[in-house]
């Protein structure tokens, strides 16, 4: 629902805006063909012939028709082209605006992981990544880039990571949620071994669509339970990330959750202990308790941030997870935005503000 | 027996059918010489390996045959056990699985006639939930329809991941007939495995797939409140059994945020939702997935934000917990009270007409 908001009386200032990591930034092509000077030509006849060939029923756009056009603010579309596409619009909206330092960028659609035609996914994987160099990451240097990976081919997604492994603009290895099976098991295993070797931490973010329902009871109605659900998709892929013993095997991984909301962590963390506890004998490849993995391998980004009922309960959040595997994100340029300034349901203290805001995804995403 | 147990409401047992062959004397005859005609194999629900840790106690197994098959034995572990006045059955024996709607309606006459006479007339402390063909509204609202008419049936049994969300319109008839009878609909954890039991596809373990149970719970929830179940049907109470809880509040949170918007995507959906679940949803107790030392449980009731939510369960012979903690001890003693007594009293009008 879009709502006239009164004009304010004047700009919010700046000035008492802290400076940010913004842990979620979606730039988008202006025009779906400007990624083909990108493509080689065999693929840039693929791609205005047939297409993505998604495992959905439509050639464009998504499967869920979404609240409002892109799924994007209505003010942040700019003059010409899509939400996201223009480079000094997103610094005067975004990143001067809201003081953004280190703008980790999620290339999402077109999602080109999840083309079918694996050989296409790597093409367009690669077309994704030199695009985010050549047209963001060299243009603004507050911007990082993530490795788009034709993930559902291990094999070609470990050759795009080996890649740009050691380039300045690529500070880690992006899938998308919805793959074609849970990504703990091993046909996804040299991603992690090659993310490891790389040194970059694995993002996972929402969406993406592996053919199977996006609930395990079916195929629901609606947009909004398209959206709620990826909370669960993460827990079901976290799930399967811990009790197939990924970060047992590659104890280098270090996996962010992009846009799948944080509180339901710590319910999922007691409920894998328990039963974990009760079927060990299953999983003799674990030698430490699943929520063990999970503190020492796994960061959340924040939006869209749960808003507990009760504020206060939003400390018990914070103090379950652990505020170092928290990181600021806004979306932008997407309707569910996260603000800086008010996003946050609860008054922090300085140090954990600052490590929410900044300090972790520093540390996190710079270079080792 | 812990003291402060007596005279609960276990809202959690399952009875398990020795084999096939128990529903025989049951079934019509063109289904029981189906049985024999074709081999029609036991029923037993992938959910749950007889032999798994989690599937049964060790103290609660029985000897050379199914935990949960003997009826003295559960009712000597699980009712006098624990002093409960009462137990609620759920079956799961997959009836609800079968792909033949015909055959599926068939057996879940049998199983809850079986249930009727091997059950509930020989102990008076037994009630039961009726089985249904999930698989065809219309014959399941028909069962609702026949065995109604017993009072000892207290609730309508749903598995909680079958062929579409819980919450779709063809659906409907089975609320309609749950409501008119004034039963709740139980929905227990387990799946007809039509769709991987993720998201994301199938898992490797059994492990993952019980913990993914409490997401697919969670995503069954989405889909009663989205729909308009709680809407088009203001008296029904759903019950989430065996679904876990302490995932309640951040899940309510977050459908709450999106609720906000997109509401304009469902109208019908007219009061926020935590305040839909704390009116018309209830949880039964075990699995309690919370770390036995420590504070947690008590902070995500109180985020929670109702003392009338959960339902004593031990959910036998499942092995959820050891000994006598059922009910975890640090619960205040009011509290304790609502959960054994009160809140399944309030949540199941056909036991207060007997156990009040």
């Amino acid at each position: 629902m879009n709502v006239e908001l009164p004009a304010r009386p004047k700009p919010e200032s700046t000035i008492n805006r802290p400076v940010i990591a913004d842990c979620d930034i979606h730039p988008c092509l202006a025009r779906p063909a400007d990624i083909l000077p990108y493509l080689p030509k065999r693929w840039q006849e693929h791609a205005m012939t047939y297409g993505m060939l998604p495992r959905h029923g439509y050639q464009s756009g998504p499967a869920y028709p979404k609240g409002q056009p892109d799924a994007a603010r209505l003010d942040s579309w700019p003059p010409d082209g899509r939400p996201g596409s223009d480079l000094s619009f997103m610094q005067a909206q975004h990143l001067d605006a809201n003081r953004v330092e280190l703008g980790i960028m999620t290339v999402i659609a077109p999602a080109a992981g999840a083309a079918q035609n694996l050989d296409y996914s790597a093409a367009l994987a690669r077309a994704l990544n030199e695009w985010q160099v050549a047209e963001w990451t060299s243009k603004d240097t507050r911007l990082k880039a993530s490795i788009v990976v034709p993930y559902e081919d291990a094999a070609a997604a470990a050759v795009e990571i080996d890649h740009w492994a050691g380039h300045d603009a690529f500070v880690q290895v992006l899938l998308l949620s919805r793959t074609a099976e849970p990504l703990g098991q091993r046909r996804y295993w040299p991603i992690y071994e090659a993310a490891q070797r790389a040194g970059l931490p694995i993002g996972v973010h929402a969406f993406g669509y592996g053919g199977y329902p996006v609930t395990a009871g079916g195929w629901p109605s609606y947009y909004i339970e398209e959206m709620v659900g990826h909370s669960q998709c993460c827990q079901a892929l976290l799930t399967s990330m811990v009790i197939e013993g990924v970060f047992e095997r590659f104890p280098g991984t270090r996996m962010v959750l992009i846009e799948a909301g944080l509180a339901w962590l710590p319910s999922l963390c007691w409920r894998l202990d328990k039963h974990w506890s009760r079927l060990r004998d299953e999983t003799p490849h674990l030698r430490r308790a699943p929520s063990n993995y999970i503190r020492d391998h796994v960061w959340l980004t924040t939006q869209p941030m749960e808003e507990p009922e009760k504020r206060k309960h939003f400390h018990d959040i914070v103090e379950w997870i652990g505020i170092d595997r928290l990181l600021f994100a806004t979306d932008y340029p997407h309707w569910d935005f996260d603000d800086p300034l008010w996003a946050v349901p609860v008054k922090l203290d300085d140090g954990a503000r600052q490590a929410l805001f900044l300090d972790n995804a520093k540390a996190l995403y710079g270079r080792r | 027996m812990n003291a402060g147990m007596a005279g609960g409401i276990d809202c959690d047992l399952h009875p398990a059918v020795p084999g096939i062959a128990s529903l025989i004397p049951y079934l019509e005859p063109q289904w029981a010489d189906a049985v024999a005609q074709r081999g029609v194999h036991d029923l037993e629900p992938t959910s749950y390996p007889l032999r798994a840790p989690l599937t049964s106690r060790p103290d609660w197994r029985v000897a050379g045959a199914k935990a949960g098959s003997s009826r003295e034995q559960l009712c000597a572990q699980a009712l006098d056990g624990f002093g409960s006045r009462a137990g609620i059955l759920n079956c799961l024996y997959a009836i609800t699985t079968l792909f033949s709607e015909d055959m599926a309606a068939a057996f879940a006459r049998a199983l809850n006639d079986w249930l009727a006479a091997e059950w509930l007339d020989k102990d008076a402390r037994l009630r039961a939930s009726i089985v249904v063909p999930v698989q065809s509204p219309e014959l399941a609202a028909a069962e609702i329809e026949r065995r109604a008419v017993d009072r000892r049936f207290v609730q309508v049994l749903l598995p909680c991941l079958a062929d579409q969300p819980l919450g779709r319109r063809s659906l409907w008839p089975i609320y309609a007939a749950a409501a008119r009878h004034g039963l709740p609909v139980g929905i227990h954890a387990g799946s007809t495995y039509r769709h991987p039991v993720t998201p994301v596809g199938w898992p490797s373990y059994f492990t993952e797939d019980y913990v993914n149970q409490a997401q697919g719970f969670q995503t069954q929830l989405t889909s009663l409140v989205c729909e308009g179940v709680f809407s088009k049907f203001p008296t029904l109470r759903v019950v989430l059994i065996e679904s876990g809880f302490t995932w309640l509040p951040a899940y309510l949170w977050r459908l709450h945020k999106y609720w906000r918007g997109l509401r304009m995507e469902i109208p019908w959906v007219d009061r926020p939702p935590p305040d839909i679940v704390r009116e018309q949803v209830r949880f039964t107790l075990q699995p309690v997935d919370t770390p036995v030392e420590g504070d947690a449980l008590l902070r995500i009731l109180d985020q929670a934000g109702s003392d009338e939510l959960l339902l004593f369960s031990t959910d036998y012979p499942h092995w959820q917990f050891d000994g006598q903690y059922a009910l975890p001890p640090l619960l205040p003693d009011s509290l304790k009270t609502k959960i054994l007594i009160d809140n399944p009293l309030a949540t199941y009008p056909r036991l207060k007409e007997d156990f009040a």
